[in-house]
């Protein structure tokens, strides 16, 4: 569901694929509702040991994340501190992993390439980045931790399942029409680059 | 003061300066992001930079970590061989990164290789890292405190170049590196690049030069002016904050260089985020200290 709340525009779990047609990469928006921590080794335990996810995260939402966590009395616990890590890492496996889970809202740091914006695409998903090193604002969304699962993972990978309020800001990185902002933005940067390569080096020929 | 009470009383002070450096960044880096943060314009960049002065608005209120990923700490020591404590320096170090740990409180980042356990401790073998300077004739101790944070730990790279590559080959190795891996490790990034003999050397100089202040230039002409080369090329780039496209990409170059082999150019970048959480604290025979980088910090 979408909501629009204050001029901000507020995906609100459970998401269907119809609720992602009007969001685009650049965009910005919020997240409400189910929100689960999910990153490197709980990916590949999902596609390469084909184990079954915990947590059901089917038209719900993932953060690629390793959180601080604070435990409290009666197996409870604080998020302290949780931003996003670098989804690239997690790229290898995300194809199979949207195709397999059924995530709507991919949350995380940074672009990834190919295999997530198809996933993106024939599944209806998003990619979104939540601004990196921001891990108090992020943490305040946090109304809840409600479930821990593969806590054998240790802290930064246990499946942190979570109940938010306006998570974000979130900006759309891959769309549901897999366009991707971070590919179109490098080619412009490798471009600059280029043209800045050449310009330095005109300018820095001490061996003579 | 016996042994026993110096040991206690500098491993609290480490694990204190180092729990407050995980929550307020350095005057130095505030000052750089509020003056890149003015010189953007469009609403994505607006919105990012507001995200950030937010998030260590409420760190400093709420008393948390400013970013979660705490790193694996790095300390760079200067010792005099006249300091007290020097015997025992390494094992309260590591003990203050236990305390620190715990109270602060820290993410626990250390998996040991091979065995790919995560030691829960944010110790491990090696780790936290200790690199030592020894300074003949002098009682004091200067330390710089590091969180190494997984995301801008991941663009390090070094390499030897033949000297027919030149510097031109230095130029390009940095610049690839800031569109490959830069643009995600957290822009405005602070460049690292070191220009030595050899791999080896490259590396350790070009996380080095990470702990210089930010405006800092090297004291060779020709150096500072590659610095200066390099901080306009990657910031006509155009990265912006977290890559996402703006008028600037970093918050400065620093290049540390030793001589080198005629047959070789050893170079290396290392980056560090926009969170640069870097410390420098010095101190006396008697343990008195003094912060460089925190104006705010206190016992």
């Amino acid at each position: 569901m979408i909501e629009i709340r204050d001029g901000k525009k507020v995906l609100i779990t459970p998401v269907s694929a119809e609720d992602l047609k009007d969001i685009h990469i650049g965009d910005i928006i919020y997240l409400d509702g189910s929100l689960t921590t999910c990153r490197d080794v709980a990916h590949r335990r999902v596609v390469e040991e084909g184990r079954e996810i915990p947590v059901d995260v089917r038209n719900n939402a993932i953060l690629h994340a390793g959180p601080i966590i604070r435990p409290l009395e009666n197996d409870k616990f604080e998020m302290v501190s949780v931003g996003p890590t670098t989804s690239m890492r997690m790229e290898k496996f995300e194809y199979e992993f949207v195709q397999t889970t059924g995530v709507r809202v991919i949350v995380g740091k940074g672009g990834m390439k190919e295999n997530t914006a198809n996933a993106c695409k024939d599944f209806g998903c998003i990619h979104c980045v939540i601004p990196a090193g921001n891990a108090v604002v992020a943490a305040v969304c946090v109304e809840e931790i409600e479930r821990a699962e593969w806590r054998d993972l240790g802290m930064p990978e246990t499946l942190w399942n979570c109940r938010v309020k306006e998570f974000g800001p979130l900006i759309v990185s891959i769309d549901a029409e897999g366009r991707n902002y971070f590919e179109e933005k490098k080619v412009e940067y490798n471009k600059r680059k280029d043209e800045q390569v050449d310009l330095i080096s005109k300018q820095v020929g001490f061996i003579k | 003061m016996t042994k026993e009470v110096q040991v206690q009383k500098m491993t609290e002070t480490m694990a204190k300066f180092v729990g407050y450096t995980g929550k307020v960044l350095p005057d130095d880096v505030i000052a750089k992001l509020e003056e890149l943060r003015a010189k953007e314009d469009s609403p994505m960049a607006t919105v990012i930079y507001d995200t950030m002065f937010r998030n260590q608005k409420l760190a400093r209120e709420l008393d948390r970590p400013s970013c979660q990923d705490t790193g694996v700490l790095q300390f760079w020591v200067k010792c005099g061989t006249g300091f007290p404590l020097i015997n025992e320096l390494e094992g309260l170090l590591k003990e203050a990164v236990v305390k620190a740990t715990f109270e602060t409180p820290l993410r626990h980042n250390s998996v040991e290789t091979f065995d790919e356990y995560n030691t829960g401790k944010n110790v491990g073998k090696g780790t936290p890292t200790v690199w030592w300077d020894i300074v003949p004739n002098w009682d004091g101790c200067e330390i710089y405190t590091y969180m190494a944070g997984g995301g801008c730990t991941l663009p390090g790279n070094a390499t030897v170049l033949m000297p027919g590559e030149g510097y031109e080959g230095v130029t390009k190795f940095v610049l690839d590196r800031m569109t490959s891996y830069g643009l995600n490790a957290c822009p405005p990034l602070l460049v690292g690049v070191g220009v030595a003999n050899a791999v080896e050397t490259a590396a350790l100089l070009s996380k080095k030069a990470l702990m210089r202040p930010i405006g800092s230039h090297n004291d060779n002409e020709r150096a500072a002016k590659m610095e200066k080369l390099l901080e306009d090329g990657i910031n006509a780039i155009g990265l912006g904050p977290q890559g996402m496209g703006g008028n600037y990409s970093v918050m400065g170059v620093h290049i540390e260089n030793t001589a080198r082999h005629p047959s070789a150019i050893g170079v290396a970048v290392n980056v560090g985020c926009w969170s640069h959480r870097r410390g420098h604290i010095v101190f006396d025979k008697d343990l008195n200290w003094t912060v460089t980088t925190h104006s705010g910090f206190e016992m």
